[in-house]
């Protein structure tokens, strides 16, 4: 895990003070509200619907137990008792009084954490799989690369007024849990002739005008990664469109632009800066590559865990659907669900985060990540504690069995907390997650992504959703446009529009609908969501959806 | 022709806590809408507006929302300001709490 050196130390540190002045000054009335906003987003800070909100990064979604227990110790005292985990791997704080901010942004300072960059159109905190360092089809950790990226791009004095913002992801395997083709640029570590390098795409992205990125280097020397990097967004931001908003993302300066013309002109300047990368990134690499070294693996017997996983059905149904194979047998990846039945997707209370914290350090070589999916991942857990580790979870009310099922559902704030919103997320999530609980049906639905976003900023992913939920303002109604299909892997797709939206109190019989037209549409259970949509296509979803229409058609 | 002007309110953040806050006809601050002016008159409501935006140690980013007369006072018109008198949807925190 990447320790602070001491100049990120003294950074961070003066950032800090920094802002203190800069929050004394707006608070006495020597800045305006107008000079003040540009410096609270540098530092993390929105103003939302309810109150202020703080988002602090959580680099490539990696912490230690001691980050995650300040988290804590922030939200009880700071804040209102919980935090939420983004679709970034942040941390947002709903309730910071203005006053209080600077002294939060010190309590992060003393365990290494901060919220530089967190806003603004610059490059955002880098993001990466969340089975990092320890999933068993993974060619490299690319943390230390997300790593590199962040000390690149912090304070990058070309990149802090970028056309908007910018996004980077990272993933060492073949299987994409890092979206990386919903990002500005997603890189995925591969090997070529025994050489590491890089896969490098280009302007994906969700938002208004969703896109898959393009592969704009098939082939990247890992040591080239800083310049072309640099490259890559020296292109964009003299081409990109400062002049309409909704027009700003590289997604949309590749896709006027072409992505020939576009690669072209990267090479160009890639040639250009290139000499100027000394070799200083690589010997920087090597350092934090040190860092990144695998904890020290203790073997231990596995007759107490074989034992429960065979008389005890709760933690065995844990076991299949919350756990992962690690790249050693005798290790596991426990995904922590933070999607109880009913509960906000995302949210968890201190004393949640304490017990997270205190697993990390007891059982899990002092690691966690945050997943883009809003859940907590305990990446290196020796089987034989796994009872142990379930046994506190269960006490901790963060033993749900539902990883991947309908119920681990990705809800931005929507409504009820973000200022850009036109319809609420979280209520719809809490209610679908009920409803299928009620049903008893989630097991035998088996793997199904849903995802809703409250606007069409599209920060619940709703386009990359199997099912994809969209709240939309309707001539002052709340109303759900529903996408299927949509898929954020490998093989990331775009999900399609059903047809008109649904009202509030119709939205979770429509999914219920959809769900129904699946399990009697396919082949037999093993048959997943996706693939049966991918089979039978959307008329037979519609049919179920819109079923007046359906009628009208056949008449 | 130009749109019929309908009832508004003056309404902001609070600079300190980042809450909801109406402006109210003694030219106070209210966190209780109901107590908020509610202005039936287009340039009285400009007026109002500029009012509010010269008490920027108060009122963040203070806008002009519309509303409705009710029987205690001034009532939302849209799903926006209505949760923005109460608070979120999934804990009872926000003016909920209060009330």
């Amino acid at each position: 895990m990447y320790k602070y050196n001491d100049f990120d130390e003294a950074f961070v540190r003066e950032r800090v003070e920094q802002f203190r002045g800069q929050v004394e000054r707006r608070i006495d009335g020597s800045l305006t509200e107008d000079e003040f906003k540009p410096l609270r987003l540098m530092n993390g800070l929105y103003l939302q619907l309810h109150a202020y909100m703080l988002r602090i990064a959580i680099p490539y979604g990696t912490l230690s137990g001691r980050q995650m227990r300040q988290l804590g110790m922030i939200a009880d005292r700071w804040d209102r008792g919980y935090g939420h985990f983004t679709t970034r791997q942040n941390i947002q704080f709903n309730w910071p009084r203005l006053r209080d901010v600077p002294e939060i942004l010190s309590a992060l300072a003393d365990v290494e954490m901060h919220a530089i960059q967190t806003s603004g159109n610059t490059i955002r905190n880098v993001t990466a799989d969340h089975f990092a360092g320890a999933s068993a089809d993974e060619i490299a950790d690319p943390r230390p690369y997300a790593e590199l990226l962040r000390q690149w791009s912090t304070d990058h004095p070309e990149f802090q007024f970028l056309p908007r913002k910018f996004k980077i992801a990272v993933t060492g395997a073949a299987h994409d849990r890092a979206v990386i083709r919903a990002h500005d640029i997603g890189l995925q570590i591969v090997e070529r002739d025994g050489a590491t390098g890089f896969r490098v795409l280009v302007g994906g992205g969700l938002g208004r005008t969703p896109m898959i990125g393009k592969v704009i280097r098939e082939f990247l020397p890992a040591e080239d990664l800083l310049p072309y990097t640099e490259a890559i967004v020296s292109v964009w931001n003299l081409l990109g469109r400062r002049d309409n908003k909704f027009k700003a993302r590289i997604k949309i300066t590749v896709h006027e632009t072409g992505i020939d013309e576009i690669a072209r002109m990267v090479e160009d300047r890639f040639a250009e800066i290139r000499p100027q990368f000394g070799g200083v990134d690589q010997q920087v690499l090597g350092e934090i590559q040190a860092q990144f070294a695998p904890p020290g693996f203790a073997a231990k017997p596995l007759d107490a865990y074989e034992t429960a996983y065979a008389e005890d059905p709760v933690f065995r149904a844990w076991i299949d659907t919350n756990v992962a194979p690690h790249r050693r047998d005798d290790h596991a990846i426990v995904s922590i669900s933070l999607k109880k039945h009913g509960a906000t997707p995302g949210d968890a209370t201190s004393a949640q985060m304490a017990t997270m914290a205190d697993l990390a350090e007891r059982h899990a070589y002092d690691e966690l990540r945050i997943s883009h999916e809003q859940n907590v991942i305990l990446p290196h857990v020796a089987r034989a504690d796994l009872p142990a580790v379930h046994a506190a979870l269960k006490e901790a009310g963060l033993a749900t069995a539902n990883i991947g099922l309908v119920s681990d559902i990705i809800a931005c704030p929507g409504m009820d907390y973000c200022a850009l919103a036109t319809a609420r997320s979280i209520p719809v999530a809490q209610q679908i997650a009920t409803r299928f609980e009620e049903l008893k049906l989630e097991r035998d639905i088996g793997p199904l992504k849903i995802k809703i976003s409250g606007c069409i900023n599209a920060c619940g992913h709703h386009h990359v959703g199997h099912i994809g939920i969209l709240g939309l303002d309707r001539a002052g109604v709340e109303n759900y446009q529903i996408t299927l299909g949509g898929d954020g892997t490998e093989d990331a797709v775009i999900g399609t529009r059903t047809g008109p939206g649904f009202a509030y109190d119709e939205i979770v019989p429509a999914i219920e609908r959809i769900v129904d037209a699946y399990l009697s549409a396919r082949e037999d259970p093993s048959e997943t969501f996706l693939e049966t949509y991918r089979r039978i296509g959307m008329e037979p979803f519609k049919a179920a959806l819109y079923p007046e229409k359906a009628r009208a058609h056949a008449a | 022709m130009s749109r019929a002007f309908t009832p508004k309110v003056v309404t902001a953040n609070d600079l300190l806590l980042g809450d909801a806050i109406w402006l109210t006809d003694e030219d106070e601050w209210t966190r209780d809408l109901a107590r908020a002016e509610l202005i039936e008159d287009e340039a009285h409501a400009q007026l109002r507006l500029l009012h509010a935006q010269g008490q920027p140690d108060i009122a963040v980013g203070p806008y002009l929302a519309d509303a409705k007369a009710g029987a205690k006072g001034a009532e939302p018109v849209h799903f926006r300001e209505a949760f923005r008198t109460r608070g979120p949807s999934n804990y009872a925190h926000g003016k909920q709490e209060e009330v």
